[in-house]
């Protein structure tokens, strides 16, 4: 049965191939001739819905009553609620409705197209932030409404998003199984001193950087060569020598799981995750060499009704009060660059942003991820399916 | 009685027929009604929707419309004049405006990997220019602008309708000559994962058979109270839901789970196998799943076997495998036919067990369908690789329709 | 194969038994000659069917031995028989044409294709279907399938043929005809068949013998006339035909008759057939042809007073249901010739009976 229907599938794929570029030949010769005719609805088209992007954001917020904010969920979405979410109603009166999502940028491009925005506040990360800001999905933020730029991490401040905490991408192993464990990127490239699974997340970012750093690039140059063909080569390749050992992750509850299951020797994960685990007698160990810091941001959906709500609630969680009570929940650092000081010092040691945790760090540099991962996604997913 | 009277006897009844027939018509569509409009609005109108976003390309022509305009008058053959340039100035400004020089980027970006930011940095310096010549002014920005393959990417791009996407999906593209060829070995992928679509499709429909036929036999055949009892195991995951059954299997199948345990245990392997996030895994839980779909349609067919057919056949010489493999296996050919195409076809757009149980090879068609919706935002390729499976598995219908007769069939 | 003086087909006490509980079959004993049309008759659960799927080998008896041709068959698969069967409902394979049907026995033996051809066309023309070679079962008339299926079951020269109520699926006229029709071939080919069916009336027809089934037993193997004439006890007395039973106690016996009381009511001069002795209970069995309405008085020995109930005028008789001797269901055919008193409901008559057609049987 097999055979037939494999050519058939392939006769069906070709047959649509070539309609699909008949099509398009005919489609060229007919679109010259009637060019003028398209631009010119195509500009009477457009007119208007930048009107109407316009009007939506002029007009003042319907009294709805509650502020919708979407995050992660789990322990993440818990430690916001303790620190921001129940401080925020307790001092306004306003009542925030908490949502959960996975990061599906999806659902914020259907509100915003359809124009029917029920998010008002929304967790997300850096490249979603960038592209979400190039694709007109987000909100321009005024800063003044918010907090002074300087008092802001670096690179925290976005056009469309503001850093709300600091996390990273490290790796960690169980103790109790790995004693000698490994201690630098190099190991958990090394198959040969660590043998084993281990998981990696779904998702070029931190991996790429990874395989550039074991395969020899200094962490602080890491970039510049991701940044050329050759580099993402290079990385690729680097990759491939650990691939079929690699089992891949995409929701932050996994790694701990997979350690606890003895699924992986070691893993990545985000180290609030394998914090939490270690706060709950897990025996894992993280590894910072080479830990990926990467910001966690608040931003705005375009055109939702209540955009004066929203600002005032960005302004009250981007406080250094409010950022610094975050860690002790969670091991995620602030962005207010008046928290630091704020944060406990034997706490502050297990924060990314803790200078002897960064010693070995990859640069934040959202705006490459930006600019590339789209296609370096592609490329990577690609890359996993062959 | 005379002959007129006979004939408008007739045409009076003639007239009380179908007056009594419009009265049940219209009842009988009345009821039919509010079902079809039903399937016409969630079903046929959403897959036409789907089929025109897979050739939808409205990006570059909304955003660049003066552009696209002045190239439609371009002759393909040099660098587009200063009057293309000029308009894109315009365009770009205009579109710096509205934000939505990320949507050309992006669109650009399928293409021609890399081109995103420098859209982008194209869109910001276009604000600051002024008076012409822009032709020049934009091959400083980049030298990309200088390339006649960028604008014969942007030419084409700026149809409202593109083969781009239909294309990608099969892994082709069209070159800078117009050509149509291969994608780069590197980002080519469609292909092999259709081909795995249809092959573990395949696998998972003639394990259900070999394991579903015996046991719909077994059913059939038993005596009504074991039988009961073996049904209700049949059925009992049948009824919980995919999710539970195929987290179940990830228990199982773990590297440290019950069934590596057991193979230690017995001796079996010496070391843990990888059973999770494979290929074998994957068939497995999927096998375990669409049982009951391939199982339900033979059994109802056995149950309508008399033992009498095979007793008819025993009586007139044939033995026990003959009569089983001439007398009763060809008359439960309805049911492996429907149970077969019903399982093959629900197999083809299995997404949730190949992503939580199989590994990165096993992805099947829906991941990626899934993965250009929510993940990547790009509607047009998803849609694209739909069509693609959809019209594949129409074929795939139509073939075996031919070769099975769909008419002949019994779903229960 | 046996000669005429030996049995074809021999049964020793066979039990059978499904759920090692009861019994469906009790010491069946039972011996079918070479050539005989042998009808198995019984109500249903009787045992008829089991002891006929024994014999064709789709049960294995629990206890005793079958023979056939001098040989045991208990054991030997149901293929290796080389018995032909018809079965209810026909079991014509669906997916195969009539010829296709008619070969299967003929292919499964390995004859010659030519071979083939020309027995399953002798075979078609034998049961006048000659035309319907290409068709399939479902494109037939009930009858139609059972010709083929009848033609099946011959056509590979079986020495014996069972039939499972074949006829059981046709109406009434067609039934009849093919009963006929049945136990013509089987004149013709002389070929031995057990025939299984609940309608008396079929087996009085086509039978050589009919062996009466209940709780089974055999209650009497006999020849048709015999066991209608001369049943020897009340089961089969009441199953097969009509049957006026009257319930009393032995008062005399004496040799080839007896005397019979009837509580309250008197006396009935009878012939013993399976009384006890003095004073045991027995039920009388009376056919209701065999009753005069008002006889000369003294022509029968058993002359009693009994009203007419109920008329029923059926063209060549006419029912008539008396009560007498305290049955009010007796029934008395009075043949509509010339000479038949004309009597109404609620009439007082006499009737009257020989005593050798009135048997006294088991009480029952």
């Amino acid at each position: 049965m097999f055979k037939p229907t494999l050519k058939v599938a392939l006769l069906a794929s070709s047959m649509l191939v070539l309609v699909a570029c008949g099509e398009e030949k005919k489609e060229e010769q007919a679109s010259s001739a009637a060019s003028n005719t398209t631009s010119t609805t195509a500009t009477s088209e457009a007119a208007p819905a930048t009107s109407t992007n316009q009007t939506a954001s002029v007009t003042p917020a319907p009294a709805t009553g509650g502020l919708t904010v979407v995050s992660w969920g789990g322990a993440y979405q818990e430690a916001q609620r303790k620190t921001i979410f129940e401080p925020y109603n307790a001092k306004t009166g306003n009542v925030i409705k908490e949502e959960e999502y996975n990061g599906e940028v999806a659902k914020i491009k259907a509100m915003v197209e359809s124009g029917t925005v029920s998010w008002d506040v929304i967790s997300v990360d850096t490249a979603t932030a960038l592209q979400g800001c190039d694709d007109g999905v987000l909100e321009t933020l005024d800063y003044s409404k918010i907090l002074d730029k300087a008092k802001v991490l670096p690179g925290a401040a976005l056009d469309c998003a503001i850093g709300s905490d600091v996390y990273a991408t490290v790796f960690a192993y169980d103790t109790a199984k790995l004693p000698n464990g490994p201690a630098s990127i190099k190991d958990l490239f090394d198959l040969e001193k660590f043998p084993g699974k281990r998981a990696l997340q779904k998702n070029p970012f931190v991996n790429l950087e990874w395989s550039l750093i074991a395969d020899g690039v200094d962490p602080a140059q890491v970039y510049d060569v991701l940044g050329t063909p050759e580099g993402v080569d290079r990385a690729f390749k680097k990759l491939d020598t650990i691939k079929s050992q690699v089992v891949w992750w995409e929701a932050g509850a996994q790694p701990p799981q997979l350690l606890a299951d003895g699924e992986v020797v070691m893993t990545s994960a985000w180290n609030g995750r394998i914090a939490n685990a270690i706060k709950e007698g897990k025996t894992f160990k993280i590894v910072w060499d080479g830990q990926a810091p990467d910001l966690d941001m608040w931003a705005i959906p375009k055109g939702t009704p209540n955009l004066e709500k929203s600002y005032e609630y960005l302004a009250f969680a981007s406080s250094a009060e409010v950022q610094s009570a975050l860690a002790p929940y969670i091991p995620y650092g602030p962005t207010n660059l008046d928290a630091v000081a704020l944060v406990d010092a034997e706490l502050a040691k297990s924060l990314p942003t803790h200078p002897d945790n960064l010693k070995a760090a990859i640069p934040l540099n959202p705006q490459f991820w930006g600019d590339n991962g789209e296609e370096l996604r592609a490329r990577f997913n690609t890359w996993l399916a062959q | 009685m005379s002959v007129s009277a006979i004939s408008d006897d007739r045409s009076t009844l003639k007239s009380r027929l179908r007056r009594a027939e419009r009265v049940q018509r219209l009842r009988a569509i009345g009821l039919v009604l509010p079902l079809f409009l039903f399937i016409l609005i969630v079903f046929v109108t959403p897959i036409i929707i789907l089929m025109t976003r897979a050739v939808d390309n409205p990006e570059i022509a909304d955003s660049l419309p003066l552009t696209s305009a002045a190239l439609a008058n371009w002759d393909r053959t040099d660098i587009p004049g200063e009057d293309v340039f000029a308009a894109f100035a315009v365009d770009l400004v205009a579109a710096q405006k509205n934000k939505a020089t990320g949507l050309i980027g992006k669109r650009l970006n399928y293409e021609m990997p890399g081109t995103r930011s420098k859209v982008l940095q194209a869109g910001r310096a276009a604000e600051k220019l002024t008076a012409a010549p822009y032709k020049e002014a934009f091959l400083k920005i980049d030298p990309l602008w200088g390339e006649i393959e960028t604008w014969k990417v942007l030419e084409r791009a700026s149809h409202r309708n593109t083969s781009f996407y239909l294309l990608k999906a099969v892994d082709l593209q069209c070159s800078a000559d117009d050509e149509i060829v291969n994608v780069a070995p590197d980002q080519a992928l469609f292909r092999d994962v259709f081909i795995r679509t249809l092959g573990i499709s395949t696998l998972v429909t003639v394990a259900t058979l070999l394991l579903g036929f015996p046991l719909a036999y077994m059913l059939a055949t038993l005596p009504p109270k074991h039988s009961n009892i073996l049904m209700i195991l049949v059925l009992l995951p049948f009824w919980t839901s995919l999710l539970v059954r195929t987290t179940a299997w990830v228990v199982l199948l773990q590297t440290e789970g019950p069934i590596n345990d057991l193979l230690l245990f017995l001796g079996l392997t010496d070391e843990r196998l990888q059973l999770i996030f494979s290929r074998f895994g994957t068939v497995v839980a999927m096998t375990h799943i669409q049982l009951p779909f391939t199982l339900l349609p033979i059994y109802s067919v056995m149950r309508t076997i008399s033992p009498n057919y095979v007793r008819a056949a025993r009586s007139l010489g044939a033995g026990p495998f003959h009569a089983f493999w001439t007398i009763y296996f060809p008359q439960t050919m309805p049911g492996i036919a429907a149970g077969c195409l019903l399982t093959f076809i629900l197999s083809l757009g299995y997404y949730i067990t190949p992503a939580l149980v199989g590994g990165p090879t096993d992805q099947m068609i829906s991941y990626f369908v899934a993965l250009y919706t929510n993940k990547e935002l790009n509607w047009g390729q998803a849609s694209a690789l739909g069509t693609i499976l959809l019209m594949a598995t129409l074929v795939l219908y139509a073939v075996y329709n031919r070769l099975v007769g769909i008419d002949k069939m019994k779903l229960g | 194969m046996g000669t005429t003086n030996d049995p074809f087909v021999t049964f020793s006490d066979v039990q059978k038994t499904y759920d090692g509980e009861t019994l469906v079959v009790k010491n069946l004993n039972l011996r079918i000659e070479q050539g005989e049309f042998l009808t198995l008759l019984g109500p249903s659960g009787s045992g008829k069917t089991t002891t006929l799927m024994m014999l064709a080998g789709f049960e294995v008896p629990t206890h005793g031995r079958i023979e056939m041709g001098g040989v045991e068959i208990n054991n030997v698969a149901p293929h290796k028989r080389n018995i032909g069967m018809v079965f209810q409902n026909y079991a014509l394979f669906p997916h195969m044409t009539v010829e296709e049907n008619l070969a299967f026995p003929l292919q499964v033996r390995k004859v010659a294709k030519d071979e083939i051809a020309k027995k399953v066309q002798r075979a078609l023309d034998m049961v006048q279907m000659p035309q319907m070679s290409k068709r399939r079962p479902a494109q037939l008339s009930g009858g139609q399938q059972q010709r083929v299926a009848l033609a099946r079951a011959l056509v590979f020269d079986p020495k014996l043929v069972l039939m499972d109520e074949p006829l059981g699926a046709l109406d009434k006229q067609l039934r009849e005809h093919m009963q006929i029709e049945i136990k013509h071939i089987h004149e013709r080919l002389g070929v031995t068949v057990v025939y299984v069916t609940h309608d008396q009336s079929e087996a009085l027809t086509m039978s050589d013998r009919v062996a009466v089934f209940n709780d089974g037993i055999i209650q009497q193997l006999a020849k048709p006339s015999d066991l209608y004439e001369r049943p020897e006890n009340s089961f089969v007395a009441q199953f097969i035909g009509e049957n006026n039973r009257l319930s009393g106690k032995v008062a005399s016996v004496n040799g080839k008759s007896c005397g019979v009381e009837i509580p309250n009511f008197g006396l009935v001069s009878a012939i013993p057939v399976s009384v006890q002795s003095v004073g045991s209970p027995t039920t009388l069995s009376l056919r209701p042809e065999r009753v005069r309405i008002n006889p000369e008085s003294g022509a029968y020995a058993n002359q009693f007073d009994a009203e007419v109930q109920e008329l029923i005028y059926l063209g060549d008789h006419t029912r008539c249901r008396v009560s007498v001797l305290g049955n009010s269901n007796f029934i008395i055919k009075v043949a509509n010739a010339e000479g038949v008193p004309s009597l109404t409901p609620g009439q007082m008559v006499r009737v009257g009976w020989k005593p050798e057609d009135c048997r006294a049987l088991d009480a029952y």
